[in-house]
């Protein structure tokens, strides 16, 4: 890669090709990360930006990083600031540029020009600045050099040809005196800087931007080019704070982070459960999206104490309690954190979203987990950012702290806050699809009672449970008791419990039913029996009437034949009357 | 406006003041010597102090007297100092910078 980008640089030896561009670093916080080492070394680099950009800032960290940290003394040739006004400026950043001067580890050398007072008269060139700064490069053997800011000999001077081609000069001058230099330059209309001073310095390029967005600044670094060195053209954040000029040293959105294995408790026995009974993966991102009040931050704190158990420090961010108010209201939830934060295991770090824009923020908090190495971290709630506004531009940024948090195998917990009228699961859309797992969590009104409910929208890489559970936080912390899931509904709460308590009477009502029927089944049967055994005495009864009657009639019968016979045997007859009858 | 400022009463050797910073013996600087040991001898005879001063060798100087250009001839008296930037091959610009001549046109 290298060696394709310095093709055009003739001046370049064969051997030098195959070797690491030497670097420069700047000590400043993130910078070297983004530039990969630094600044080219032993040559000039072109900071250009707007006034109060934060250039002469960034210059003069170089030459104090250098003289106290490299031992590498500095030159700063001033031309707009005196080296009382540049040493007052810094001093509320700890920087004693008189000590450094004192122990000839920097010199500052303020280049005055009043064009009022000079009048050209012919043929010059600016020996004068190369003899100044070449004695104080010798005097203290400085290898940085800054010249802040150079542009001024243009309005110095009426020859704007011959500052050009002494400004060539120059820079070809520094770069066989091999020093290291910044030289900065004023953001121009049309071209990078007012002058053009980008056609003189190729090597490395740098933009510093100051944009105002929505009333809150955002201060922005770019990698214009950066000859013989692979770099991002993103633009970076960067912040000036009490401890200087930081950038954030998100070096590309790779996603070459190791894949994870270890499990890591969610700090509640059942969550754990149901993320297939260990937990979350460590050094993923977690996402507990919710509406106002469902528990999100109590799920949170649940984290970060288990992790404070195990002797993990945890680093919580948060933007809309004051950690006080956080402790005071978990302990509310059996939750004591403050033992925790005495310990020094548990960080809180309490920022209100609008004091300052969003990348500064990110910048901050980069620079606060760089300061404790945290293992866990945990940002209540991200949404202060998102808001319905920007949350394209914040969705760019979060992916930057999500890729940091990864890259430094850091296991993130991310709570976002819902707003009304916002389809639930649509509100982190942008966001969810760059986190590892996203936890739900819902309000759920039913007859004038307001319950929480979790459910796991995703969870990658772990074989989760899909139910829906109640959440539900009581003085003895948190648990998660599962719903009731019948009759085509899913209840919780007090429905819950009636709905269980109705079903269980439904139950002995239901046997009851049966035992009944079963038993009026059984009179029935036993009436049919005594009905069957009626009719068939009954039966009887006529049949024994039948008999006697029959009997009777063939009594009868006989005895009137006995009589006839009788009869006919009296009168004498013959046996032919008896027949004829 | 321009007689106002050149005070005829301060005679002598210390009426005009000069320095001329030079880097070595550059063609440039070369120049500017001659060129300003001439106006001297002929417009200021008797009443200046022409020091010349090689840069290389006195670069505390240069820094002292907020040397940039070279060559650069201060005018150090009379006051208000004056930079006069180059290799003085502009006589008019010479004259006008030391205030013997007024501008006649006004270059913007």
């Amino acid at each position: 890669m290298a060696m394709r980008r310095s093709a055009g640089g003739a001046s370049q030896s064969r051997s030098a090709r195959h070797k690491q561009l030497s670097k420069c670093p700047t000590g400043i916080h993130g910078l070297d990360e983004v530039t990969q080492g630094g600044l080219p070394r032993g040559r000039p680099t072109l900071v250009a930006g707007m006034a109060g950009s934060g250039k002469t800032l960034m210059a003069t960290e170089f030459l104090v990083n250098g003289a106290t940290d490299y031992n590498e003394p500095g030159v700063f040739m001033a031309f707009e600031e005196s080296a009382e006004e540049l040493a007052a400026n810094v001093q509320s950043l700890g920087w004693d540029l008189k000590s450094l001067i004192r122990q000839r580890k920097l010199i500052i050398d303020q280049v005055r020009i009043n064009p009022s007072e000079i009048e050209e008269t012919g043929e010059y060139d600016l020996e004068g600045l190369f003899v100044r700064l070449g004695h104080h490069i010798d005097k203290i053997k400085a290898k940085r050099v800054v010249l802040d800011t150079i542009e001024v000999l243009f309005a110095g001077f009426e020859s704007q040809s011959v500052i050009r081609s002494e400004l060539q000069r120059l820079f070809r001058w520094l770069k066989e005196r091999g020093v290291t230099a910044i030289i900065t330059g004023e953001h121009g209309e049309s071209n990078l800087t007012r002058h053009g001073l980008e056609e003189y310095v190729s090597d490395c390029v740098l933009a510093l931007d100051h944009r105002v967005n929505a009333e809150l600044s955002t201060r922005r670094l770019r990698i214009v080019k950066y000859r013989g060195s692979a770099h991002g053209t993103n633009e970076y954040p960067f912040m000036i704070d009490q401890d200087g000029f930081s950038v954030l040293p998100v070096t590309s959105m790779g996603l070459n982070h190791p894949a994870n294995t270890g499990r890591i408790s969610s700090g509640i026995k059942c969550l754990d459960e149901m993320l297939g009974g260990k937990g979350y993966i460590r050094g993923s991102t977690v996402l507990v999206s919710g509406m106002a009040g469902t528990g999100k931050t109590s799920l949170a704190s649940a984290f970060a104490a288990a992790a404070c158990k195990r002797g993990e420090k945890t680093l919580c961010f948060t933007f809309e309690e004051s950690p006080q108010q956080v402790m005071h209201h978990m302990k509310s939830i059996g939750m004591n954190l403050m033992p925790m934060v005495k310990k020094g295991l548990l960080h809180y770090h309490a920022a209100r979203p609008a004091r300052q824009g969003f990348e500064q923020h990110l910048v901050t908090m980069h620079r606060i987990i760089e300061k404790v190495q945290p293992k866990v971290v945990i940002v209540d709630p991200m949404s202060s950012f998102t808001g319905p506004d920007s949350r394209l531009d914040a969705t760019s940024f979060m992916t930057r702290l999500i890729d940091y948090l990864k890259t430094k195998g850091i296991t993130g917990l991310f709570t976002s806050l819902s707003y009304d009228g916002e389809p639930l699961e649509s509100t982190h859309a942008k966001v969810s699809s760059l986190m590892d797992a996203w936890l739900l969590l819902r309000d759920v009104e039913l007859d004038g009672e307001r319950n929480r409910l979790i459910t796991i929208i995703k969870a990658r890489g772990i074989g989760h449970s899909k139910q829906c559970r109640e959440f539900v936080l009581s003085d003895k912390g948190i648990d998660l008791v599962d719903v009731y899931l019948g009759e085509g509904q899913v209840l919780v709460g007090t429905a819950r419990a009636t709905a269980e308590a109705r079903s269980e009477a439904d139950r002995a009502a239901d046997m009851a039913q049966v035992k009944k029927a079963h038993r009026t089944l059984e009179v029935k049967r036993q009436a049919l029996e005594a009905q069957i055994a009626s009719l068939r005495a009954e039966h009887e009864l006529n049949e024994l009437h039948y008999v006697n009657l029959s009997d009777k009639r063939k009594r009868q019968l006989n005895a009137s034949r006995t009589a006839q016979d009788n009869r006919s045997r009296l009168r004498g007859g013959t046996k032919k009357n008896a027949t004829r009858k | 406006m321009e007689d106002i400022r050149n005070n005829p009463e301060a005679e002598g050797p210390n009426k005009y003041v000069l320095r001329l910073y030079v880097a070595g013996s550059s063609p440039k600087s070369t120049v500017a010597i001659q060129r300003i040991q001439q106006v001297c001898e002929t417009q200021l005879a008797g009443q200046y102090n022409l020091e010349v001063i090689d840069i290389y060798k006195h670069p505390k100087l240069a820094q002292n007297h907020q040397i940039i250009a070279a060559p650069t001839l201060v005018r150090e008296l009379p006051e208000p100092v004056r930079m006069l930037v180059g290799n003085l091959a502009d006589e008019d610009r010479v004259l006008v910078g030391l205030d013997l001549k007024t501008k006649l046109t006004t270059d913007d």
